[in-house]
Formats: C-alpha cells, sequence, structure tokens
C-alpha cells in the first residue's frame, strides 16, 4: 500500500532564545528549558513532526513548553534558530520554507496557510470593518475583484453562523467568541492546505468553546483542510485531534494516536497530565 | 521692513554643497520612479511643513535665466504661493509668470495646470505625507521592507474598507498610485481630477517632503496607474455640466463658491493662470473684433 505523503513536515526545529553554552548544548533535558549555566531558553528543540492531508495533529503541553512558539515558527511570526520545515505545495517540498526570503514567506502565509491566534488582536484589525479583515487574506492572495471578495466574506460571516448584516461591523464590537469565529472565516478564507489554531478556545465559555470546536472540526471535514491544533486542555486534544504530540520544556516527549496517548501514556508527564484529567 | 538682498545669501539660498546632495537625490529618484529617496532635509526661512520640501528642490535646480511660476491649489496669488516665490526671486532674481506655458519650472501645492506641460518643464510637488504604507505601518523600517517586497495588501484593504462602508473606494486627494508597475506612491494631496496628468506625461514630476525628508519623482512617459478593483474601475470627480462663471471652461478641475446671501453656486476654475489666460485672450479676440 502506498503511504500518503504528509502535507507539512518538520525537522529538528530549535527556536532558542540566547547563545547558549556547553553545558545546555550537551544536556537536553533542562527543566523548563531553562539552562541553569547561561541561563538560555531552549523554547523549542530538536522537534520533528508531519501532518498528513485532512489530518488534525493536537499539540498538547503546559505553559511554556514551546507548542505556541512551534506554531509561530511555522508562521513565521517567529525566527526558528535551526531545523527544516517543508509544504508538500511548495517546490513539491524539497525547500525548507524557514529560510525563504521574506517575499516568500508571505506568499507562503498568504496562499499555503491560515492562523487563529489565542488573542483575535493578533488576528484581526480591530478597526477595520470584518467583511474588510476576511477580505485581507483575499487581497494578499491576489484577490482584486472587490465584489468576489464581498460575495466571499458575506459566504464566510454566514458559515461561522454570524449575522450577514454585521458585515460592515468592526470586531471590536464583536463578543470574545464572534471575534474568533471572524479570524477562522479569515483564516479559512482562501481555503489553504493547512490552519494553524493556537489555544482558539482559551478565554472562552463552556458553550462559546463548543460552538468553536464544532465549527472547526465541521470546517475539516468540509473543506479537508489539514490542522494543527495547540492546546493545554486536553479536553480540546482529546475531541478534536487525530493525532497528538505532547510537549516538555520545548521538546516532544510523546507522539501517537490520541486514543493511544490518552488510553496509554508512556511519559510520565503524559500519566500526570492524564490522570489530572481523569 | 528691510528686504532681503540677493548678495546677502548664496545665489537660491541653499549652499552649494547642499543643492549638489539633493541633485544626487533628484537623479536617484528620477532612475527609479515613485521610489522615496531620503535626503538631508535643510532648515529654511519657512516653517516645516510649508511646502520646504517644494523649494529645496526648486532651489536645487534653479538657474538665473529660468522662469518660475508658484501655486498653491491653483492659486497664483494666495499667501503660501507669494511667500515662496518672493523667498525663491529675492535670492535668485528669476523672473516669475502666472502663465503656465511661459514657465519652466513650476512649484505647486494640491494642482497639476490644467494647459498640457511640455518636456521642456519640470512640476514640483510640495508632499505633506510622502508614505503612502503610513496609515498601515507607522515605522519607517516596516514600511521600506513593504516597498522591497511590492507588499502593497494594507493600501488594497484600505481602499476595500472605504469601498464596503462608504461606496466609493476612491479618496478625495491624495488617491494612491502605481508607478512604472512597481512602486506605489502618493501623487501628494492633488485631486484625484489630476491623478490621469501624471501617465505618460511629458514633463517631470518632482515630489519634496521638507518635514519627511524624501524625494521622489515620476520621469517623463512613465506608466502611472491609480489604484482600483477590477470591477470598479478609477473615476475623476465629476464635472459634468459645470461651467467656469469668469471664463466659461468647461472640463476642468473647479472651486465651488456658495453666496451665503443669495444662496446661489458657482464655479470658477481651480486653476488661475489658466482662467486669467482664457480672459485676456477672449477679451483680446473681442477688442480685435470691434
Amino acid at each position: 500500500m502506498e503511504r500518503k505523503k504528509p502535507v507539512m513536515w518538520g525537522r529538528h526545529i530549535t527556536v532558542r532564545f540566547g547563545e547558549g553554552c556547553d553545558y545546555c548544548r550537551t544536556h537536553t533535558n533542562l527543566e523548563k528549558g531553562r539552562c541553569p549555566k547561561c541561563h538560555t531558553i531552549w523554547a523549542v528543540r530538536d522537534v520533528d513532526f508531519q501532518v498528513y492531508p485532512g489530518e488534525i495533529l493536537g499539540i498538547v503541553g503546559e505553559s511554556g513548553s514551546g507548542k505556541s512558539t512551534l506554531l509561530k515558527t511555522l508562521y513565521f511570526d517567529q525566527q526558528a534558530t535551526s531545523g527544516e520545515a517543508y509544504l508538500s505545495l511548495y517546490h513539491e517540498g524539497k525547500e525548507n520554507f524557514l529560510n525563504v526570503s521574506s517575499q516568500q514567506k508571505r506568499y507562503l502565509r498568504n496562499h499555503m496557510m491560515g492562523m487563529v491566534y489565542q488573542n483575535p488582536m493578533l488576528g484581526l484589525r480591530m478597526k477595520l470593518s470584518s467583511g474588510a479583515n476576511i477580505a485581507e487574506k483575499l487581497i494578499a492572495a491576489g484577490g482584486r475583484d472587490a465584489g468576489r471578495m464581498i460575495d466571499r466574506s458575506i459566504e464566510l460571516l454566514h458559515h461561522v453562523e454570524i449575522p450577514t448584516e454585521r458585515l460592515r461591523d468592526q470586531p471590536r464590537v464583536f463578543s470574545g467568541g464572534m471575534q474568533q469565529r471572524v479570524q477562522i472565516s479569515k483564516a479559512i478564507a482562501n481555503t489553504p492546505p493547512i490552519l494553524l489554531l493556537d489555544e482558539v478556545t482559551t478565554g472562552l465559555d463552556l458553550s462559546v468553546q463548543a460552538k468553536v470546536l464544532d465549527l472547526i472540526r465541521s470546517i475539516q471535514k468540509e473543506l479537508g483542510i489539514a490542522m494543527l491544533i495547540v492546546s493545554h486542555d486536553l479536553a480540546v486534544i482529546r475531541m478534536m485531534s487525530d493525532r497528538t504530540m505532547v510537549m516538555l520544556g520545548g521538546r516532544v516527549v510523546e507522539e501517537g494516536l490520541t486514543d493511544q496517548i490518552l488510553e496509554d501514556p508512556l511519559h510520565e508527564y503524559t500519566q500526570t497530565l492524564v490522570s489530572s484529567l481523569l | 521692513m528691510e528686504t532681503i538682498k540677493r548678495n546677502d545669501y548664496n545665489f537660491a539660498f541653499l549652499d552649494e554643497g547642499s543643492k549638489r546632495e539633493i541633485r544626487r537625490a533628484i537623479l536617484h529618484a528620477i532612475a527609479i520612479p515613485g521610489y522615496q529617496v531620503p535626503f538631508g532635509s535643510r532648515e529654511l526661512p519657512i516653517g516645516r511643513g510649508w511646502g520646504t520640501g517644494g523649494i529645496q528642490l526648486t532651489m536645487s535646480l534653479i538657474g538665473p535665466n529660468d522662469t518660475l511660476k508658484v501655486i498653491d491649489q491653483g492659486n497664483d496669488d494666495s499667501v503660501n504661493a507669494v511667500s515662496i516665490k518672493r523667498l525663491i526671486c529675492s535670492t535668485t532674481g528669476v523672473e516669475t509668470t502666472t502663465d503656465t506655458a511661459e514657465a519652466n519650472i513650476i512649484q505647486s501645492r494640491h494642482r497639476i495646470p490644467e494647459e498640457p506641460l511640455r518636456e521642456d518643464q519640470v512640476l514640483v510637488l510640495q508632499v505633506p505625507t510622502p508614505e503612502p504604507l503610513r496609515s498601515v505601518d507607522a515605522h519607517e523600517a516596516v514600511t521600506r521592507q513593504l516597498h522591497a517586497d511590492a507588499e502593497y495588501t494594507g493600501i488594497w484593504v484600505n481602499l476595500f474598507e472605504q469601498l464596503l462602508t462608504r461606496g466609493s473606494a476612491f479618496k478625495g486627494a491624495d488617491h494612491p498610485v502605481m508607478a512604472d508597475d512597481r512602486y506605489v506612491m502618493n501623487p501628494s494631496p492633488i485631486p484625484r481630477y489630476d491623478n490621469p496628468k501624471l501617465d505618460h506625461a511629458q514633463c517631470l514630476y518632482l515630489f519634496g517632503a521638507g518635514r519627511e525628508k524624501k524625494i521622489y519623482a515620476v520621469p517623463p512617459y512613465t506608466k502611472v496607474e491609480s489604484l482600483a478593483f477590477d470591477d470598479h474601475p478609477f473615476e475623476q470627480e465629476n464635472m459634468e455640466g459645470r461651467k467656469c462663471r469668469l471664463c466659461g471652461a468647461e472640463h476642468v478641475y473647479f472651486d465651488e463658491i456658495f453666496d451665503p446671501e443669495t444662496g446661489e453656486r458657482y464655479y470658477q476654475c481651480s486653476d488661475t493662470g489658466y482662467c486669467l489666460k482664457r480672459q485676456n485672450e477672449q477679451k483680446a479676440e473681442k477688442e480685435g473684433l470691434r
């Protein structure tokens, strides 16, 4: 049987804040990723991952484990210290996209990726209408037909269950859940092959959380977009992801099918995490 | 009041080194249409934001045999135009004119003259905000990177927002243009009516921003396109059905004058030099007929 090719994969991705020293270069098991000698922070260390088409890969871990930094690195909000990452649709997966020019990075962000941040202030322009926020992604990808872009914005707002008459309203007058839904509309506006979601339900009440998660699930089923979901909430990961990666101190300590991770955790940290949930 | 004597200052006020630096920046700007070239904006006996960018360009280019015209919003006699003319004339002794065709250096604020300009003419425009991306990002380092990457999404999004919320994607003045299919630039706050005059023009357009310390240019016969969406083509202000009350001109840019006593609205050529020329021609024609 032919094995599916991942849509995105990374090898040895490292993000380090500080120069590092001989001690921390040789000791990988640093507490909270911080070197006790030179105080360098190893936010992400030697991380490998693969996301397959139509799959949801969950990344779980405590605060400061490096999961958001990994996502920000893949979306170019953070510079990687070293490592490689590839997209199957970009140069047939032969070019490490972490080292490309700023123009190419913009191209990748605009055409091949969507990002939903935990804080909507990072993903939306609060002084622009929600319609213009969604259209921004289309314009960035070369859209110059205003009528079509308005129609697409209306369609997407309808899809995320925001009344379409609120097209001209600024997201700052929306509730937190609505702002997240506008962010999701913007991220999927040009149907990218991969969607990155960083703690999208944090800070929302339970009923709104459920709505947002249902929406993400339905989008994934409908459009077949591969997703990378970061969360510190194991319940979200259990509900959403097909496979899960557990991070601790910037490193991946366990990886596998979500059911397997939750039912039969191997690493001590994962066992603590799962037992705290149950 | 003591008048300035020409010999009290260097020719055209600025020292020769400064003029040479500004001319180098101009050449750089001409070589890359629409690209903003930084320059060391000099102190002048006129406040920053009152046309100092334009004055420095004019002072660097003007020679003793040139003929100068200065206009402010189309008007030859406004305070700003008269003050600038006085400063330049008192330090150079050049001739001035109100006739566009007679001048070879024209300094202007907010308007391009109605008469088409020729290859031997230079139009210097005073620019308050040279950076079209300033509303997108406040940081100079970021806007320079965006220009380098030809990343103008932010400008298009602002136009889209305007279309969505106000029904028109066009700004009243300073509507951004794409110069030579590469750089988006602010054409200084000229009305949209004047934007098409930049495209494939015979003359050289120079833009100077003294406060922002930038010079940029549109060389002769350069493609200049006003930004517009595919399904909302660029539109100028509609001047149809309007006529100048003084010279009877049509299809030019008008100032609207409201008479509060009678409640009537009049239209008058915004370019006063053009209007006066037409009136004089009409007068001469009438006298000739008599």
